[in-house]
C-alpha cells in the first residue's frame, strides 16, 4: 500500500487541477450567457434579410441572380467549416469535423471535389491535416463574432461562385439547442432554394433604386453573410456551453477521485496506528 | 391621430431602432428619400450617414448613423438593414486578399515548425559548443 506522504501530495495536485477546472467552468458560464444574447441579438437582422429575399424571389423580376438559379450537376463544391478557436470543450469540434469528414467522403466517391474555408483554428488544423484545399482563413475571432473579420473569407467563396468556380455552397457548424445540447449540421447556402425563403404568393414588385441588379446583389450578399454570422454566433454560445459542461463534468470527476484517494488516506492512516498501537502492547506485555 | 408605420432599424450585431414611427428620411445611394407611411413599396441601397426616425406621438426626431446598408419600403413596414462595418469594393477586396493569404500562410507554416525545429536543435548544439570552449579554457 503506497505511503501516506505519496497519498497527500496525489490529493493535493487533484485537488489543484479541480481548481483550475472550476475556475474554468465559471468563466464559461459568464460568457455563455453574452454570447447565447449575442446570438439572439442577430437573429432580428437575420430574419428581416431573409424576408427581402423572400419578397424578391416572390416578385420575379427581370433578372435572375445566380445565387438563386440551381446548376445542373455539381464538381466542385465549397464549404465553410465554422469550429472554436480554443479546446477544452468536450466533443464540440470533434463531432462538427466528424460531420465534415463524411460528407468530404462521400463527395470524393462522387468524383467532387471540395474546396474550403476555415473559420477558426481548430478546423482550419483540422483542413490542413486531412490535406483538403483550404482557400481562406480566419482565425482568432475572440469572444465577439464581428462581420468584419468574416466579410474577407466569406467573399472568397461568393466569388468563386459567381465565377463558376463552385457549383454550391455549404456551411458546418454546432447549431445551439439549449446549454446541455448542442448539433453539428450542415446548411446549404448557395444555390438558396426557393422553399427555403418560403412559398410564393401575391404578385407585386418593388420599386428598384438604383437599379434592381446591384440591389438584389447586393440584398443577396448581405443575406450569405447574415446566414454566416449567425452561424458563428450559434457556434460561440455551443463552444461555451460545452466547455461549461466538460468543466463541469471534469470538476465532478476530481471531486470523485479525491474521495477515493482520501478513503485510502484515511486506512492506510488507521492501519499504520493500529499497527503501533499492537507494536506497544506487545513490548509492554513482553517487559511485564 | 397621425398615420404611423413599423420602423425596424438593424445591423447584424444589434437593433438600433424598432417600433412606430410617422417619418422617416434615409440617405439613398440617389440622394436622401423621405417616407411616410403608405408608401409604394420599394428597395434601394443606402449610403453611409444618418438615417432620421420621426417618433409617433413625439415631435422628437432620433438621428441613427448608418454605415450603409439597405432600405426596405412597404406600406406600412420600413426596415433599414445597416451594415454593421464600413463596407466598399476596394475594402472588401482587400479583406478577401487577406484571408486567402492567411490561409495560404498557415498551409506553409507546416514546413516552417519543421524549420524551426531544425534552427532549435542548430542552437542547442553551439550553445553546447561554446560552454564546452569555456570549462576548457577555465581549466587552463
Amino acid at each position: 500500500m503506497a505511503g501516506g506522504k505519496e497519498i497527500r501530495t496525489k490529493i493535493k495536485s487533484v485537488q489543484n487541477t479541480q481548481k483550475i477546472t472550476r475556475a474554468m467552468e465559471m468563466v464559461a458560464a459568464a460568457k455563455m450567457r453574452k454570447a447565447q444574447d449575442r446570438m439572439r441579438t442577430a437573429r432580428p437582422y437575420g430574419e428581416k434579410i431573409r424576408n427581402v429575399a423572400a419578397h424578391m424571389s416572390r416578385a420575379h423580376p427581370e433578372y435572375t441572380h445566380p445565387f438563386m438559379a440551381g446548376r445542373a450537376d455539381s464538381k466542385r463544391v465549397g464549404i465553410i467549416v465554422v469550429s472554436s478557436d480554443k479546446g477544452l470543450c468536450g466533443g464540440l469540434n470533434t463531432n462538427v469535423l466528424r460531420l465534415v469528414l463524411g460528407k468530404i467522403k462521400g463527395w470524393e466517391q462522387a468524383g467532387v471535389k471540395a474546396d474550403a474555408t476555415a473559420i477558426g483554428n481548430k478546423g482550419l488544423g483540422f483542413l490542413q491535416r486531412l490535406g483538403a484545399n483550404v482557400v481562406s482563413s480566419a482565425t482568432g475571432l475572440g469572444d465577439t463574432p464581428h462581420l468584419d473579420k468574416l466579410i474577407g473569407p466569406v467573399k472568397v467563396m461568393l466569388d468563386a461562385y459567381s465565377e463558376g468556380k463552385l457549383d454550391a455552397l455549404y456551411v458546418f457548424y454546432t447549431k445551439f439547442i439549449n446549454t446541455m445540447k448542442q448539433e453539428p449540421v450542415m446548411e446549404q447556402l448557395l444555390p438558396l432554394s426557393s422553399d427555403q425563403l418560403g412559398g410564393a404568393t401575391g404578385v407585386w414588385d418593388y420599386i428598384y433604386e438604383p437599379d434592381a441588379k446591384s440591389v438584389i446583389d447586393q440584398v443577396l450578399r448581405r443575406y450569405i453573410e447574415a446566414l454566416i454570422y449567425q452561424a458563428v454566433a450559434e457556434n460561440m454560445a455551443s463552444e461555451q456551453s460545452a466547455r461549461m459542461v466538460a468543466m463541469k463534468a471534469a470538476s465532478d470527476n476530481a471531486g470523485n477521485v479525491i474521495g477515493e484517494l482520501k478513503l485510502v488516506y484515511n486506512k492506510t492512516r488507521q492501519a499504520a496506528i493500529t499497527k503501533e498501537l499492537a507494536e506497544i502492547c506487545a513490548g509492554a506485555a513482553a517487559v511485564g | 391621430m397621425a398615420m404611423t408605420m413599423h420602423v425596424d432599424i438593424v445591423s447584424a450585431e444589434e437593433t438600433f431602432y424598432s417600433g412606430p414611427a410617422e417619418f422617416v428620411a434615409a440617405p439613398s445611394i440617389l440622394g436622401e428619400v423621405g417616407i411616410y407611411p403608405r408608401h409604394a413599396p420599394m428597395l434601394t441601397r443606402i449610403k453611409p450617414g444618418s438615417v432620421r426616425v420621426k417618433r409617433a406621438m413625439s415631435d422628437e426626431e432620433d438621428l441613427i448613423y448608418v454605415s450603409g446598408g439597405i432600405l426596405e419600403v412597404q406600406p406600412d413596414v420600413v426596415t433599414v438593414l445597416a451594415d454593421s462595418a464600413i463596407r466598399g469594393e476596394d475594402l472588401d477586396e482587400a479583406k478577401a486578399v487577406e484571408a486567402k493569404q492567411k490561409a495560404e500562410e498557415a498551409m506553409k507554416n507546416r514546413e516552417a515548425v519543421l524549420e524551426f525545429a531544425r534552427a532549435e536543435a542548430e542552437l542547442a548544439e553551439a550553445i553546447a559548443q561554446l560552454s564546452a570552449i569555456e570549462k576548457l579554457r577555465k581549466k587552463r
